[in-house]
Protein backbone atom coordinates (compact mmCIF):
# COMPACT_ATOMS: atom_id res chain seq x y z
CA UNK A 1 0.00 0.00 0.00
CA UNK A 2 1.20 3.41 -0.33
CA UNK A 3 -0.05 7.17 0.41
CA UNK A 4 -0.49 9.99 -2.13
CA UNK A 5 -0.47 13.33 -1.64
CA UNK A 6 -4.55 13.71 -0.57
CA UNK A 7 -4.05 10.93 2.31
CA UNK A 8 -0.78 12.50 3.57
CA UNK A 9 -2.73 15.73 3.77
CA UNK A 10 -5.65 13.86 5.46
CA UNK A 11 -3.48 11.95 8.08
CA UNK A 12 -1.85 15.33 8.70
CA UNK A 13 -5.33 16.65 9.68
CA UNK A 14 -5.69 13.81 11.78
CA UNK A 15 -2.96 14.32 13.35
CA UNK A 16 -2.80 18.13 13.52
CA UNK A 17 0.51 19.29 12.24
CA UNK A 18 0.57 21.80 10.10
CA UNK A 19 1.53 20.83 6.70
CA UNK A 20 2.47 23.10 3.90
CA UNK A 21 2.50 21.80 -0.10
CA UNK A 22 6.26 21.58 -0.63
CA UNK A 23 6.84 19.71 2.97
CA UNK A 24 3.47 17.22 1.65
CA UNK A 25 5.24 16.00 -1.24
CA UNK A 26 8.55 15.12 0.33
CA UNK A 27 6.68 13.69 3.23
CA UNK A 28 4.96 11.54 0.48
CA UNK A 29 7.96 10.09 -0.62
CA UNK A 30 9.33 9.49 2.71
CA UNK A 31 6.55 8.17 3.93
CA UNK A 32 6.13 5.56 0.92
CA UNK A 33 9.59 4.38 1.60
CA UNK A 34 8.44 3.40 5.03
CA UNK A 35 5.22 1.42 3.67
CA UNK A 36 6.99 -0.41 1.23
CA UNK A 37 9.37 -1.44 3.70
CA UNK A 38 6.61 -2.67 6.20
CA UNK A 39 4.96 -4.45 3.34
CA UNK A 40 7.22 -7.58 3.57
CA UNK A 41 5.21 -8.35 7.24
CA UNK A 42 2.23 -9.35 4.67
CA UNK A 43 4.82 -12.61 3.87
CA UNK A 44 4.52 -13.78 7.38
CA UNK A 45 1.92 -16.53 8.12
CA UNK A 46 -0.08 -15.19 11.35
CA UNK A 47 -2.71 -17.55 11.25
CA UNK A 48 -4.57 -18.21 14.68
CA UNK A 49 -1.45 -16.03 15.80
CA UNK A 50 -2.74 -14.00 19.15
CA UNK A 51 -1.65 -10.64 18.77
CA UNK A 52 1.03 -9.34 21.42
CA UNK A 53 -0.99 -6.99 24.29
CA UNK A 54 1.97 -7.62 27.08
CA UNK A 55 5.85 -8.03 26.42
CA UNK A 56 6.29 -9.67 30.23
CA UNK A 57 3.90 -12.13 31.56
CA UNK A 58 2.45 -10.52 33.91
CA UNK A 59 -1.24 -9.58 35.45
CA UNK A 60 -1.70 -5.95 35.39
CA UNK A 61 -1.62 -4.26 38.84
CA UNK A 62 -4.63 -2.61 40.68
CA UNK A 63 -3.95 0.07 43.08
CA UNK A 64 -6.53 0.87 45.78
CA UNK A 65 -9.03 3.14 44.52
CA UNK A 66 -8.03 6.06 47.06
CA UNK A 67 -6.55 9.68 46.69
CA UNK A 68 -3.31 9.28 47.07
CA UNK A 69 -1.86 12.98 45.57
CA UNK A 70 -3.08 16.18 44.80
CA UNK A 71 -3.82 19.51 45.91
CA UNK A 72 -1.09 20.90 43.35
CA UNK A 73 -2.89 23.00 40.53
CA UNK A 74 -0.57 26.08 40.66
CA UNK A 75 2.77 23.21 40.28
CA UNK A 76 -0.30 21.66 37.09
CA UNK A 77 -0.20 24.85 35.17
CA UNK A 78 3.42 26.44 36.12
CA UNK A 79 4.37 25.34 32.27
CA UNK A 80 1.93 26.30 30.56
CA UNK A 81 2.02 29.11 28.04
CA UNK A 82 -1.55 30.89 28.87
CA UNK A 83 -2.88 29.82 32.84
CA UNK A 84 -4.79 32.82 34.66
CA UNK A 85 -6.09 31.20 38.39
CA UNK A 86 -4.88 27.32 37.53
CA UNK A 87 -7.34 27.54 34.61
CA UNK A 88 -5.30 26.80 31.33
CA UNK A 89 -6.06 29.64 28.65
CA UNK A 90 -6.97 27.94 25.20
CA UNK A 91 -8.69 30.31 21.92
CA UNK A 92 -12.15 30.39 22.21
CA UNK A 93 -13.92 27.27 21.66
CA UNK A 94 -17.76 27.95 21.75
CA UNK A 95 -19.72 31.17 20.09
CA UNK B 1 41.96 15.06 30.73
CA UNK B 2 42.59 15.23 34.30
CA UNK B 3 42.90 12.02 36.28
CA UNK B 4 39.79 12.43 38.14
CA UNK B 5 37.49 12.06 35.37
CA UNK B 6 39.45 9.24 34.16
CA UNK B 7 37.65 6.98 37.17
CA UNK B 8 35.47 4.96 36.90
CA UNK B 9 32.86 4.80 38.70
CA UNK B 10 34.22 1.23 41.35
CA UNK B 11 37.29 3.15 41.39
CA UNK B 12 36.20 6.70 42.06
CA UNK B 13 33.87 5.03 44.90
CA UNK B 14 36.62 3.48 46.46
CA UNK B 15 38.91 6.53 46.46
CA UNK B 16 35.81 8.66 47.81
CA UNK B 17 35.35 6.01 50.82
CA UNK B 18 38.73 6.27 51.71
CA UNK B 19 38.64 10.06 51.74
CA UNK B 20 41.16 10.18 49.19
CA UNK B 21 39.06 12.64 46.90
CA UNK B 22 36.05 14.56 47.61
CA UNK B 23 32.47 14.56 45.74
CA UNK B 24 33.75 18.61 45.54
CA UNK B 25 36.95 17.68 43.37
CA UNK B 26 35.10 15.11 41.25
CA UNK B 27 32.05 16.85 40.38
CA UNK B 28 34.44 20.43 39.70
CA UNK B 29 36.69 17.97 37.51
CA UNK B 30 33.23 17.27 35.34
CA UNK B 31 32.21 20.82 35.25
CA UNK B 32 35.58 22.10 34.13
CA UNK B 33 35.82 19.19 31.36
CA UNK B 34 32.64 19.92 30.26
CA UNK B 35 33.71 23.52 30.44
CA UNK B 36 36.15 23.24 27.97
CA UNK B 37 34.78 20.32 25.70
CA UNK B 38 31.06 20.70 25.10
CA UNK B 39 31.33 23.41 22.78
CA UNK B 40 33.34 20.57 20.29
CA UNK B 41 31.21 17.62 21.22
CA UNK B 42 27.58 18.58 22.09
CA UNK B 43 26.87 16.08 24.34
CA UNK B 44 25.52 18.49 27.20
CA UNK B 45 22.29 20.59 26.11
CA UNK B 46 22.12 22.05 29.89
CA UNK B 47 24.52 21.81 33.07
CA UNK B 48 23.01 21.93 36.68
CA UNK B 49 25.94 23.60 38.10
CA UNK B 50 24.51 24.92 41.32
CA UNK B 51 23.01 21.69 41.69
CA UNK B 52 25.86 19.73 41.26
CA UNK B 53 27.85 21.27 43.72
CA UNK B 54 24.80 21.74 45.94
CA UNK B 55 24.72 17.21 45.80
CA UNK B 56 28.64 17.38 45.88
CA UNK B 57 29.25 18.87 49.49
CA UNK B 58 26.01 17.01 50.96
CA UNK B 59 27.76 13.68 49.71
CA UNK B 60 30.88 14.75 51.07
CA UNK B 61 28.98 15.52 54.43
CA UNK B 62 28.15 11.96 54.57
CA UNK B 63 31.27 10.29 53.44
CA UNK B 64 33.41 12.09 55.82
CA UNK B 65 31.24 10.47 58.58
CA UNK B 66 31.77 7.08 56.96
CA UNK B 67 27.99 7.07 55.39
CA UNK B 68 26.87 7.31 52.50
CA UNK B 69 24.79 4.72 49.50
CA UNK B 70 26.14 2.88 46.59
CA UNK B 71 27.05 5.70 44.50
CA UNK B 72 27.41 8.48 47.02
CA UNK B 73 29.96 11.56 45.20
CA UNK B 74 29.76 9.99 41.72
CA UNK B 75 29.16 12.49 38.92
CA UNK B 76 26.15 11.01 36.43
CA UNK B 77 24.72 12.85 33.42
CA UNK B 78 21.05 12.28 32.72
CA UNK B 79 19.33 11.97 29.33
CA UNK B 80 17.19 15.09 28.51
CA UNK B 81 14.14 12.48 28.41
CA UNK B 82 14.23 12.15 31.86
CA UNK B 83 12.38 14.76 34.08
CA UNK B 84 14.39 16.40 36.89
CA UNK B 85 12.56 19.17 39.31
CA UNK B 86 13.42 22.06 38.18
CA UNK B 87 16.08 21.48 35.10
CA UNK B 88 15.56 21.40 31.57
CA UNK B 89 13.77 18.61 30.61
CA UNK B 90 12.56 19.38 26.77
CA UNK B 91 13.49 15.42 25.30
CA UNK B 92 15.70 17.65 22.97
CA UNK B 93 12.81 18.87 20.85
CA UNK B 94 11.33 22.41 20.26
CA UNK B 95 7.91 22.00 21.40
CA UNK B 96 8.98 21.59 25.06
CA UNK B 97 11.00 25.25 25.23
CA UNK B 98 11.12 26.05 28.54
CA UNK B 99 9.80 22.81 30.40
CA UNK B 100 11.08 22.33 33.67
CA UNK B 101 9.29 19.83 35.66
CA UNK B 102 7.74 19.77 39.29
CA UNK B 103 8.63 16.24 39.90
CA UNK B 104 11.53 13.84 39.63
CA UNK B 105 11.62 10.81 37.58
CA UNK B 106 11.56 7.82 39.33
CA UNK B 107 14.97 5.86 37.87
CA UNK B 108 16.66 9.75 38.85
CA UNK B 109 15.07 9.52 42.30
CA UNK B 110 16.60 6.08 43.16
CA UNK B 111 19.71 7.47 42.00
CA UNK B 112 19.73 10.73 43.97
CA UNK B 113 18.92 8.32 46.86
CA UNK B 114 21.79 6.21 46.11
CA UNK B 115 23.93 9.54 46.78
CA UNK B 116 24.68 10.43 42.81
CA UNK B 117 25.52 13.66 41.72
CA UNK B 118 23.69 15.29 38.69
CA UNK B 119 25.90 17.63 35.93
CA UNK B 120 23.39 18.14 33.47
CA UNK B 121 20.79 17.03 30.92
CA UNK B 122 22.30 15.72 27.81
CA UNK B 123 21.45 15.66 24.28
CA UNK B 124 19.75 12.99 22.55
CA UNK B 125 17.86 12.73 19.36
CA UNK B 126 14.35 14.50 19.74
CA UNK B 127 11.79 12.27 21.21
CA UNK B 128 14.25 9.59 21.54
CA UNK B 129 13.54 9.16 17.77
CA UNK B 130 16.93 8.36 16.16
CA UNK B 131 20.09 6.40 15.27
CA UNK B 132 22.72 9.18 15.36
CA UNK B 133 21.83 11.88 16.76
CA UNK B 134 21.05 14.33 14.03
CA UNK B 135 17.74 15.03 15.04
CA UNK B 136 17.91 16.78 18.18
CA UNK B 137 17.09 20.52 18.25
CA UNK B 138 19.90 21.38 20.32
CA UNK B 139 22.04 19.64 16.77
CA UNK B 140 23.98 16.90 16.40
CA UNK B 141 26.31 15.50 18.74
CA UNK B 142 29.79 14.20 17.92
CA UNK B 143 31.72 10.88 18.90
CA UNK B 144 35.22 12.01 20.72
CA UNK B 145 35.84 8.52 18.18
CA UNK B 146 37.76 9.41 14.88
CA UNK B 147 38.37 7.26 11.69
CA UNK B 148 42.74 7.23 12.18
CA UNK B 149 43.74 10.82 11.21
CA UNK B 150 40.96 12.08 10.21
CA UNK B 151 39.22 14.97 11.62
CA UNK B 152 35.53 14.61 10.23
CA UNK B 153 33.24 14.44 13.16
CA UNK B 154 31.59 10.89 13.56
CA UNK B 155 28.22 10.74 15.00
CA UNK B 156 27.70 9.08 17.74
CA UNK B 157 25.00 6.69 17.95
CA UNK B 158 21.18 7.25 19.07
CA UNK B 159 18.71 8.34 20.73
CA UNK B 160 21.66 8.05 23.42
CA UNK B 161 23.94 9.87 21.87
CA UNK B 162 24.70 12.37 24.20
CA UNK B 163 24.99 9.88 27.16
CA UNK B 164 27.09 7.55 25.04
CA UNK B 165 29.45 10.84 23.94
CA UNK B 166 29.63 12.06 27.41
CA UNK B 167 30.72 9.03 28.94
CA UNK B 168 33.30 8.30 26.15
CA UNK B 169 34.79 11.87 26.61
CA UNK B 170 34.95 11.65 30.63
CA UNK B 171 32.30 14.12 31.20
CA UNK B 172 30.88 12.29 33.44
CA UNK B 173 31.23 9.02 35.68
CA UNK B 174 28.57 7.55 33.61
CA UNK B 175 24.62 8.39 32.44
CA UNK B 176 21.25 7.15 31.92
CA UNK B 177 19.86 6.46 28.64
CA UNK B 178 16.81 4.76 27.17
CA UNK B 179 16.00 2.38 24.50
CA UNK B 180 13.14 1.74 22.43
CA UNK B 181 14.58 -0.08 19.43
CA UNK B 182 18.50 -0.23 20.68
CA UNK B 183 18.87 3.56 21.52
CA UNK B 184 21.27 2.89 24.54
CA UNK B 185 23.11 -0.46 22.61
CA UNK B 186 23.86 0.88 19.32
CA UNK B 187 25.37 4.49 20.83
CA UNK B 188 27.44 2.44 23.16
CA UNK B 189 28.97 -0.08 20.69
CA UNK B 190 29.41 3.11 18.28
CA UNK B 191 31.52 5.12 21.67
CA UNK B 192 33.45 1.84 22.86
CA UNK B 193 31.09 1.97 25.91
CA UNK B 194 29.12 -0.93 27.83
CA UNK B 195 25.37 -0.43 27.54
CA UNK B 196 22.36 -2.58 29.00
CA UNK B 197 18.89 -2.62 28.28
CA UNK B 198 17.30 -4.46 30.72
CA UNK B 199 14.06 -6.66 30.66
CA UNK B 200 10.82 -4.62 30.15
CA UNK B 201 9.47 -3.65 33.61
CA UNK B 202 12.38 -3.36 34.93
CA UNK B 203 12.95 0.35 35.74
CA UNK B 204 9.85 2.38 35.85
CA UNK B 205 8.94 4.53 33.13
CA UNK B 206 7.68 6.85 35.62
CA UNK B 207 8.71 10.40 34.71
CA UNK B 208 10.51 9.39 31.46
CA UNK B 209 9.11 11.31 28.38
CA UNK B 210 7.17 8.44 26.92
CA UNK B 211 7.96 7.39 23.00
CA UNK B 212 6.79 3.73 22.54
CA UNK B 213 5.60 2.72 25.96
CA UNK B 214 5.39 -1.21 25.10
CA UNK B 215 9.14 -0.84 24.33
CA UNK B 216 10.67 1.94 26.09
CA UNK B 217 13.10 1.04 28.79
CA UNK B 218 15.76 2.86 30.85
CA UNK B 219 18.72 1.85 31.37
CA UNK B 220 22.72 2.94 32.05
CA UNK B 221 25.19 4.02 29.56
CA UNK B 222 28.80 2.92 31.41
CA UNK B 223 32.68 2.45 30.71
CA UNK B 224 32.91 -0.97 31.80
CA UNK B 225 30.34 -3.71 33.09
CA UNK B 226 30.71 -3.48 36.53
CA UNK B 227 29.83 0.29 36.37
CA UNK B 228 26.70 -1.07 34.14
CA UNK B 229 26.08 -3.22 37.23
CA UNK B 230 26.33 -0.79 39.68
CA UNK B 231 24.40 1.79 37.95
CA UNK B 232 21.82 -0.50 36.98
CA UNK B 233 21.46 -2.10 40.60
CA UNK B 234 20.30 1.71 41.59
CA UNK B 235 18.41 2.54 38.61
CA UNK B 236 16.02 -0.35 38.90
CA UNK B 237 13.02 -0.53 41.35
CA UNK B 238 9.39 -1.64 41.74
CA UNK B 239 7.67 1.49 41.41
CA UNK B 240 3.54 1.72 42.10
CA UNK B 241 3.56 4.73 39.53
CA UNK B 242 4.13 2.29 36.90
CA UNK B 243 1.86 0.01 36.44
CA UNK B 244 4.45 -2.02 33.93
CA UNK B 245 7.19 -2.18 36.67
CA UNK B 246 7.60 -5.28 38.17
CA UNK B 247 7.69 -6.27 41.97
CA UNK B 248 10.70 -8.34 42.06
CA UNK B 249 13.57 -7.98 44.01
CA UNK B 250 16.65 -6.00 42.21
CA UNK B 251 19.61 -8.81 42.63
CA UNK B 252 22.93 -7.72 43.48
CA UNK B 253 24.36 -7.52 39.35
CA UNK B 254 28.24 -6.92 41.00
CA UNK B 255 28.03 -10.39 42.75
CA UNK B 256 27.78 -12.16 38.85
CA UNK B 257 30.77 -10.38 37.87
CA UNK B 258 33.58 -12.85 36.89
CA UNK B 259 31.73 -15.79 37.61
CA UNK B 260 32.72 -18.80 35.63
CA UNK B 261 30.66 -19.56 32.40
CA UNK B 262 32.14 -22.84 31.85
CA UNK B 263 29.33 -25.07 30.81
CA UNK B 264 27.22 -22.27 29.84
CA UNK B 265 25.21 -22.42 26.23
CA UNK B 266 25.99 -19.71 24.20
CA UNK B 267 23.37 -19.64 21.00
CA UNK B 268 24.48 -18.27 17.73
CA UNK B 269 21.94 -16.95 15.81
CA UNK B 270 22.38 -17.78 11.76
CA UNK B 271 19.39 -15.29 10.86
CA UNK B 272 22.03 -12.24 12.12
CA UNK B 273 24.18 -13.29 9.25
CA UNK B 274 22.78 -10.46 7.19
CA UNK B 275 23.21 -9.73 3.74
CA UNK B 276 26.03 -7.01 2.62
CA UNK B 277 27.23 -7.25 6.42
CA UNK B 278 30.68 -6.15 6.26
CA UNK B 279 33.40 -8.78 6.93
CA UNK B 280 35.12 -6.74 9.96
CA UNK B 281 31.65 -7.56 11.56
CA UNK B 282 31.73 -11.18 11.18
CA UNK B 283 35.52 -12.02 12.24
CA UNK B 284 34.58 -9.47 15.48
CA UNK B 285 31.52 -11.83 15.85
CA UNK B 286 33.76 -14.86 15.47
CA UNK B 287 36.33 -13.32 17.38
CA UNK B 288 33.50 -13.35 20.55
CA UNK B 289 32.35 -16.99 19.51
CA UNK B 290 36.34 -18.03 19.92
CA UNK B 291 36.42 -16.34 23.24
CA UNK B 292 33.40 -17.61 24.62
CA UNK B 293 34.74 -21.29 23.48
CA UNK B 294 38.35 -20.51 25.13
CA UNK B 295 36.53 -20.17 28.46
CA UNK B 296 34.65 -23.00 28.90
CA UNK B 297 31.44 -22.26 27.34
CA UNK B 298 28.86 -24.45 24.71
CA UNK B 299 28.77 -22.36 21.34
CA UNK B 300 25.38 -23.81 20.05
CA UNK B 301 23.73 -22.70 16.61
CA UNK B 302 20.27 -21.69 16.86
CA UNK B 303 17.90 -20.08 14.70
CA UNK B 304 15.41 -17.41 15.17
CA UNK B 305 13.73 -17.69 12.59
CA UNK B 306 11.18 -14.42 12.61
CA UNK B 307 14.23 -12.40 13.09
CA UNK B 308 13.96 -10.62 9.53
CA UNK B 309 10.46 -8.93 10.41
CA UNK B 310 11.25 -7.89 13.70
CA UNK B 311 12.40 -3.96 12.21
CA UNK B 312 9.32 -4.03 9.97
CA UNK B 313 7.15 -4.81 12.96
CA UNK B 314 8.88 -2.26 14.96
CA UNK B 315 8.06 0.76 12.58
CA UNK B 316 4.71 0.31 13.14
CA UNK B 317 4.14 -0.61 16.47
CA UNK B 318 7.04 2.15 17.63
CA UNK B 319 5.09 5.23 15.52
CA UNK B 320 1.53 3.87 16.36
CA UNK B 321 2.21 4.41 20.00
CA UNK B 322 4.33 7.61 19.94
CA UNK B 323 1.03 9.31 18.00
CA UNK B 324 -0.90 8.44 20.75
CA UNK B 325 1.77 9.37 23.31
CA UNK B 326 2.80 12.41 21.70
CA UNK B 327 -0.55 14.08 21.39
CA UNK B 328 -0.47 15.50 24.45
CA UNK B 329 2.21 18.21 22.96
CA UNK B 330 -0.80 20.70 21.27
CA UNK B 331 0.53 24.00 23.17
CA UNK B 332 -1.90 23.95 25.92
CA UNK B 333 -0.20 22.04 29.15
CA UNK B 334 3.38 22.96 28.29
CA UNK B 335 6.21 24.37 26.13
CA UNK B 336 5.61 26.15 22.58
CA UNK B 337 2.54 27.29 21.83
CA UNK B 338 2.25 28.82 18.17
CA UNK B 339 -1.07 31.12 17.70
CA UNK B 340 -3.77 30.26 15.35
CA UNK B 341 -7.32 31.62 14.04
CA UNK B 342 -8.70 29.33 16.37
CA UNK B 343 -8.08 26.32 19.23
CA UNK B 344 -7.52 23.79 15.77
CA UNK B 345 -4.91 26.04 13.75
CA UNK B 346 -3.61 26.69 17.00
CA UNK B 347 -2.54 23.19 17.89
CA UNK B 348 -1.82 22.80 13.89
CA UNK B 349 0.80 25.70 14.42
CA UNK B 350 2.15 24.22 17.20
CA UNK B 351 3.04 21.04 16.47
CA UNK B 352 3.97 21.77 12.69
CA UNK B 353 6.52 24.15 14.30
CA UNK B 354 7.44 22.43 17.59
CA UNK B 355 7.91 18.94 15.49
CA UNK B 356 10.74 18.20 13.80
CA UNK B 357 11.32 16.25 10.57
CA UNK B 358 12.05 12.88 11.79
CA UNK B 359 9.06 13.04 14.26
CA UNK B 360 6.40 14.12 12.20
CA UNK B 361 7.71 11.47 9.74
CA UNK B 362 6.64 9.02 12.88
CA UNK B 363 3.34 10.28 14.05
CA UNK B 364 1.89 10.40 10.58
CA UNK B 365 3.08 7.07 9.69
CA UNK B 366 1.95 6.03 13.31
CA UNK B 367 -1.80 7.94 12.60
CA UNK B 368 -2.17 6.40 9.07
CA UNK B 369 -1.38 2.62 10.76
CA UNK B 370 -3.91 3.26 12.94
CA UNK B 371 -6.73 5.08 11.07
CA UNK B 372 -9.97 3.98 10.24
CA UNK B 373 -9.69 0.86 7.43
CA UNK B 374 -6.29 0.36 8.16
CA UNK B 375 -5.73 -1.29 11.84
CA UNK B 376 -5.78 -4.77 10.79
CA UNK B 377 -3.71 -4.79 8.06
CA UNK B 378 -0.84 -2.89 10.03
CA UNK B 379 -1.17 -2.70 13.75
CA UNK B 380 -3.03 -5.88 14.54
CA UNK B 381 -0.60 -8.14 11.82
CA UNK B 382 2.34 -6.40 13.50
CA UNK B 383 1.64 -7.35 16.85
CA UNK B 384 0.81 -10.72 15.60
CA UNK B 385 4.42 -10.94 14.41
CA UNK B 386 5.55 -9.69 17.39
CA UNK B 387 4.12 -12.62 19.45
CA UNK B 388 6.00 -14.77 17.02
CA UNK B 389 10.00 -12.88 17.33
CA UNK B 390 9.55 -13.76 21.14
CA UNK B 391 7.98 -16.95 20.69
CA UNK B 392 11.39 -17.43 18.55
CA UNK B 393 13.40 -16.53 21.99
CA UNK B 394 10.96 -18.38 24.00
CA UNK B 395 11.97 -21.84 22.36
CA UNK B 396 15.55 -21.29 22.46
CA UNK B 397 15.93 -20.60 26.03
CA UNK B 398 13.53 -23.66 26.61
CA UNK B 399 16.13 -25.67 24.87
CA UNK B 400 18.44 -24.99 27.28
CA UNK B 401 19.95 -21.25 25.76
CA UNK B 402 21.92 -19.16 28.49
CA UNK B 403 22.50 -16.03 26.39
CA UNK B 404 22.71 -15.33 22.80
CA UNK B 405 25.88 -13.72 20.97
CA UNK B 406 25.27 -11.01 18.01
CA UNK B 407 27.01 -8.08 16.92
CA UNK B 408 25.48 -4.98 18.38
CA UNK B 409 25.56 -2.84 14.89
CA UNK B 410 25.46 -3.82 11.23
CA UNK B 411 28.71 -1.18 10.95
CA UNK B 412 30.33 1.12 12.51
CA UNK B 413 30.03 4.61 13.03
CA UNK B 414 29.58 7.20 10.33
CA UNK B 415 30.06 10.69 9.52
CA UNK B 416 27.60 13.39 10.43
CA UNK B 417 25.67 14.30 8.01
CA UNK B 418 26.49 11.46 5.98
CA UNK B 419 22.87 9.85 6.18
CA UNK B 420 21.59 12.85 5.20
CA UNK B 421 20.06 12.13 1.41
CA UNK B 422 19.55 8.41 2.67
CA UNK B 423 16.05 7.18 2.67
CA UNK B 424 14.32 6.93 6.33
CA UNK B 425 14.72 2.96 6.10
CA UNK B 426 18.75 2.97 5.19
CA UNK B 427 18.88 4.56 9.04
CA UNK B 428 16.47 2.89 10.57
CA UNK B 429 18.64 -0.66 9.65
CA UNK B 430 21.31 0.45 12.04
CA UNK B 431 19.28 -0.85 14.61
CA UNK B 432 18.41 -4.47 13.07
CA UNK B 433 20.16 -6.36 15.38
CA UNK B 434 19.31 -4.48 18.28
CA UNK B 435 15.39 -4.21 18.14
CA UNK B 436 14.52 -8.32 18.65
CA UNK B 437 15.34 -7.17 21.87
CA UNK B 438 12.80 -4.34 22.41
CA UNK B 439 10.28 -6.66 20.55
CA UNK B 440 10.59 -9.37 22.86
CA UNK B 441 10.99 -7.53 26.01
CA UNK B 442 14.70 -9.24 26.86
CA UNK B 443 17.44 -7.75 28.09
CA UNK B 444 20.36 -6.66 26.22
CA UNK B 445 24.09 -5.89 26.45
CA UNK B 446 26.52 -4.56 24.19
CA UNK B 447 30.30 -4.45 25.10
CA UNK B 448 32.71 -2.64 23.27
CA UNK B 449 34.71 -6.17 21.42
CA UNK B 450 37.41 -4.34 18.98
CA UNK B 451 38.25 -1.73 16.41
CA UNK B 452 37.36 -1.74 12.92
CA UNK B 453 40.30 -0.77 10.24
CA UNK B 454 39.61 2.91 10.82
CA UNK B 455 40.22 3.09 14.26
CA UNK B 456 36.40 3.14 15.48
CA UNK B 457 34.68 0.86 18.10
CA UNK B 458 32.86 -2.39 17.84
CA UNK B 459 30.62 -4.10 20.09
CA UNK B 460 29.00 -7.53 20.51
CA UNK B 461 25.16 -8.15 22.23
CA UNK B 462 24.20 -10.61 24.20
CA UNK B 463 20.40 -11.12 24.64
CA UNK B 464 19.22 -12.79 28.15
CA UNK B 465 16.24 -14.48 29.60
CA UNK B 466 13.36 -12.22 31.33
CA UNK B 467 14.93 -10.58 34.19
CA UNK B 468 17.98 -12.84 34.16
CA UNK B 469 20.42 -9.54 33.84
CA UNK B 470 22.38 -11.14 36.24
CA UNK B 471 23.63 -13.69 33.52
CA UNK B 472 24.29 -10.92 30.99
CA UNK B 473 27.29 -8.97 33.36
CA UNK B 474 28.44 -12.68 33.98
CA UNK B 475 29.02 -13.06 29.89
CA UNK B 476 29.70 -9.85 29.46
CA UNK B 477 32.85 -9.75 31.64
CA UNK B 478 34.45 -12.56 28.97
CA UNK B 479 34.22 -10.29 26.18
CA UNK B 480 35.55 -7.41 28.46
CA UNK B 481 38.61 -9.46 29.37
CA UNK B 482 39.58 -10.95 26.03
CA UNK B 483 39.00 -7.55 24.18
CA UNK B 484 40.20 -5.00 27.04
CA UNK B 485 38.55 -1.31 27.34
CA UNK B 486 38.65 1.01 24.66
CA UNK B 487 39.24 4.89 25.32
CA UNK B 488 39.43 7.45 22.35
CA UNK B 489 42.43 10.02 21.95
CA UNK B 490 41.70 13.10 23.11
CA UNK B 491 41.33 16.17 20.70
CA UNK B 492 38.78 17.62 22.17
Amino acid sequence: MSVDLKTVKRVATLARIKVDDDEAKIMEEKLNAILGFVEQLNEVDVDGVEPMTSVVDIAMKKREDAVNDGNKANDITANSPASEDNFFMVPKVVE
Amino acid sequence: MSELTALTISAAREKLRAKEITSTELTQAYLDAIASSNDKLNAYVATTEEKALKMAAQSDEKLQKGEGGDLEGVPLGIKDLYATEGDHTQACSHILDGFKPKYESTVTANLWADGAVQLGKLNMDEFAMGSANETSYYGAVVNPWRRGNEDTPIVPGGSSGGSASAVAAHLCAAATATDTGGSIRQPAAFTGTVGIKPTYGRCSRWGIAAFASSLDQAGPITRDVRDAAIMLKSMASHDSKDTTSVDRAVPDYEAALGKSVKGMKIGIPKEYRVEGMPAEIEELWQQGIDWYREAGAEIVDISLPHTKYALPAYYIVAPAEASSNLARYDGVKYGLRVEGKDITEMYENTRGTGFGDEVKRRIMIGTYVLSAGYYDAYYLRAQKVRTLIKRDFETVFADGIDAILTPATPSAAFGVGEMANADPVEMYLNDIFTVTVNMAGLPGISVPAGLDKTGLPLGLQLIGKPFEEETLFQTASVIEAAAGQFTPKKWW
